[in-house]
């Protein structure tokens, strides 16, 4: 039998010890090393023993971040069971890709996870790239971590801002927010796009950075810290953001191992598992960066991980635009690659070799290749099967918020209502990705 | 602070694990495969069908009725440790003649290992493959949209019903190829029985039956659905 135990860090700044240091409330495991995380819900009035309310968060609820459903089973305030409900948003990705040629597809990658973009572009350029057998240039591999940092520092952002009017501070919303603005400026002034950006092709890059590009980036980067350390300075230690994270919808190691937690919720929860770490692209292993492990896996572990991305994915972006080389962006292949315009209205060559991409699309030979990438949710991975055609068999998206949210059951079983608010949060979905 | 007895272990790579590089030059096929491939065909002759390597990536092909007790190994054994599902899903061809494959990605965050298992199912019977839930329960929902989308039926899921589609649809299977890319009715209908499920509504039964809300219904509606219509408005 588990040792119950309450969780008990008060709404004030008792949530604090004498250092100043937010209290941890240990986790107590019963024998086969399963965390319990709640005291069990204090016996009923006779009368109301036994009757449970069946509740309807969403799928229009502002809190569950998107059109998820969540039935809920209420013994008082207290969940006993949850059962999510998704699909409202689904559109058939996967199908239409089986329609379209590669290139084609990229455009859709933008909208499954839409708060990270170019992260999804050049996950997909990745499989893609492998399916053909090439290999993008040294630039464009420094190009693509720039972008799927900023995506990463994006997407955490809209996070951090969300998690936090969700649990009821409004400032941070307001100035994670401009920070994202500046992301969204740099990536206009990179492709035209600021949400949907489509920034890779097979075999490339949309385009090249313009001229002034990297010393803007370089001014964000010098800004950015700044704000992360005056969110860090107003939530992190905030005890009311204590008193309604710590110890709220833990998950042990093995857990979230089993349940294929990713990301940041299964690094919260003490699983060292980092696709750029464990299983690199794009030279990873080359930059110096370190991966935050939590302990507990809790949603303030699950925050504190999150912050500590931000700060990792600037020192990223420092080492990356401190060796961005010259040279071409796009491989030469033309087979695979548009020529440029004017070789391409002076060549007849190069014509041929246009319409031949824009008609046929290229062609990757007979296989299959499954190239995950570390998004801001977690393993997102592409699946892609090609029978020689120019459009693919098969398009798998390996969606991590999906995997993630399927163990909300788990989380917010024995919290109460308001803690299924901040767990929910806590997993950092986008349903698009789930629903695809 | 935290009493050390109580913080969970951290699970991560081992010390001698393979230092992780991205993978450069990779051959379209050939190449060096995992070496769980071969401990596969040693241990489980009569399931083992072959493995490929494919861009570098190891496929092992297993027949259907023993991939539950390959991944279990797989799971178990202490030289293998794939703790991690990353994915199940279906692949169909273009050619219809081929078989349906279910395809299982797992990896092994201890020995820093990728593995794809595949089982082929012969269309025209009954697609059903043993489910992998009992092992990892991350593949409660993957194996839910695998039917969803396939029809592909997972023995002992605990909760095989629809995740994506509403409940009851009805126009098949989406991601199967004689699905056609515009379903199988015409707008009109399709927008009709969209607007007719409006599964907002809806709470299945089992809902109704955990809350005790059944018995607070209108009586009528009680007479209904005891009738076997479906819940609802």
């Amino acid at each position: 039998m588990a040792t119950k135990r309450t969780v008990d860090v008060a709404l004030s700044t008792t949530g604090l010890d004498s250092q100043g240091r937010p209290q941890r409330v240990p986790l107590v495991t019963d024998e086969s090393g399963n965390v319990t995380t709640m005291e069990a819900p204090p016996a009923l009035e006779p009368e109301l023993e036994g009757e449970h309310m069946l509740i309807n968060l969403g799928p229009q609820h502002p809190a569950t971040h998107g059109v998820l459903r969540l039935v809920l089973e209420l013994d008082g305030e207290t969940v006993v069971r949850c059962i999510p409900h998704v699909g409202y948003l689904h559109c058939g990705f996967e199908k239409i890709g089986e329609y379209r040629q590669y290139n084609q597809i990229i455009p859709w990658t933008d909208r499954e996870d839409y708060l990270n973009s170019p992260g999804n572009n050049v996950a997909f350029a990745l499989g893609a790239e492998r399916l053909f057998g090439i290999e993008c240039t040294e630039r464009c591999k420094v190009l693509r971590v720039i972008a799927m940092e900023m995506s990463r520092i994006m997407s955490h952002l809209v996070w951090l801002g969300t998690t936090c009017i969700d649990i009821g501070a409004f400032t941070p919303f307001l100035w994670s927010f401009q920070e994202r603005e500046n992301i969204y400026n740099l990536l206009e002034g990179w492709c035209g796009a600021r949400l949907t950006t489509s920034l890779t092709r097979v075999g490339g890059m949309i385009a090249d950075v313009p001229d002034g590009w990297v010393e803007g980036l370089k001014g964000f980067l010098q800004t950015f810290p700044k704000t992360i350390a005056e969110v860090d300075r107003m939530v992190t230690r905030n005890g009311i953001w204590v008193g309604r994270t710590i110890g709220i919808g833990a998950m042990s190691a093995t857990e979230a191992l089993n349940y294929g937690l990713s990301g940041p919720m299964a690094r919260a929860s003490g699983v060292a598992y980092d696709v750029r770490k464990d299983f690199p692209y794009l030279d990873y292993e080359t930059y110096d960066f370190d991966v935050p492990v939590g302990t507990t896996g809790d949603v303030y572990d699950r925050f504190l991980v999150r912050m500590e991305e931000l700060r990792q994915s600037v020192r990223i972006l420092e080492q990356a635009v401190a060796r961005l080389p010259d040279g071409p962006v796009n491989i030469d292949d033309p087979r695979i690659i548009l020529p440029s315009k004017t070789k391409a209205t002076t060549e007849m060559e190069s014509m041929i070799h246009h319409f031949k991409v824009v008609m046929e699309g290229p062609r990757p030979p007979i296989g299959e290749s499954y190239v995950a990438v570390e998004s801001p949710k977690g393993e997102k991975g592409y699946y892609m099967v090609s029978d020689g055609t120019s459009k693919p068999v098969r398009w798998r998206i390996r969606p991590p918020s999906f995997v993630n949210l399927s163990a909300i059951p788990k989380m917010v079983e024995g919290h109460l209502l308001s803690d299924v608010i901040a767990i929910n949060a806590s997993i950092d979905i986008v349903m698009g990705e789930i629903d695809r | 602070m935290t009493d050390p007895a109580t913080v969970p272990q951290t699970v991560g790579p081992a010390p001698n694990a393979p230092v992780p590089k991205t993978p450069k030059n990779i051959p379209h096929r050939g190449g060096p495969a995992n070496a769980s491939a071969a401990r596969i065909k040693e241990k489980f002759p009569s399931a083992f069908v072959r493995a490929d390597v494919v861009w570098g990536e190891t496929t092992v092909f297993v027949r259907p009725d023993a991939v539950f007790d390959v991944i279990q190994y797989l799971h178990d054994d202490p030289n293998e440790q794939y703790a991690y599902l990353s994915d199940v899903t279906c692949v169909e061809y273009r050619d219809l003649e081929q078989p349906l494959e279910v395809v299982w990605h797992l990896r092994s965050i201890t020995w820093r290992a990728f593995i794809r298992i595949k089982a082929q199912l012969t269309k025209g019977a009954r697609l059903s493959v043993k489910s992998v839930w009992p092992i990892y329960k991350g593949a409660d929902w993957l194996e839910r949209e695998c039917y969803d989308m396939f029809g592909v039926e997972f023995e002992g899921h605990p909760d095989l019903r629809r995740i994506l589609m509403w409940e009851q649809y009805k126009e098949g299977f989406p991601l199967r190829k004689d699905f056609p890319l515009r379903g199988r009715f015409s707008r009109a209908e399709q927008l009709r029985q969209a607007l007719a499920a409006n599964p907002e509504a809806r709470y299945s039964m089992e809902e109704l039956q955990i809350a005790d809300a059944f018995e607070d219904l209108p009586s009528d509606m009680r007479k209904r659905l005891l009738g076997g219509e479906e819940t609802g408005e």
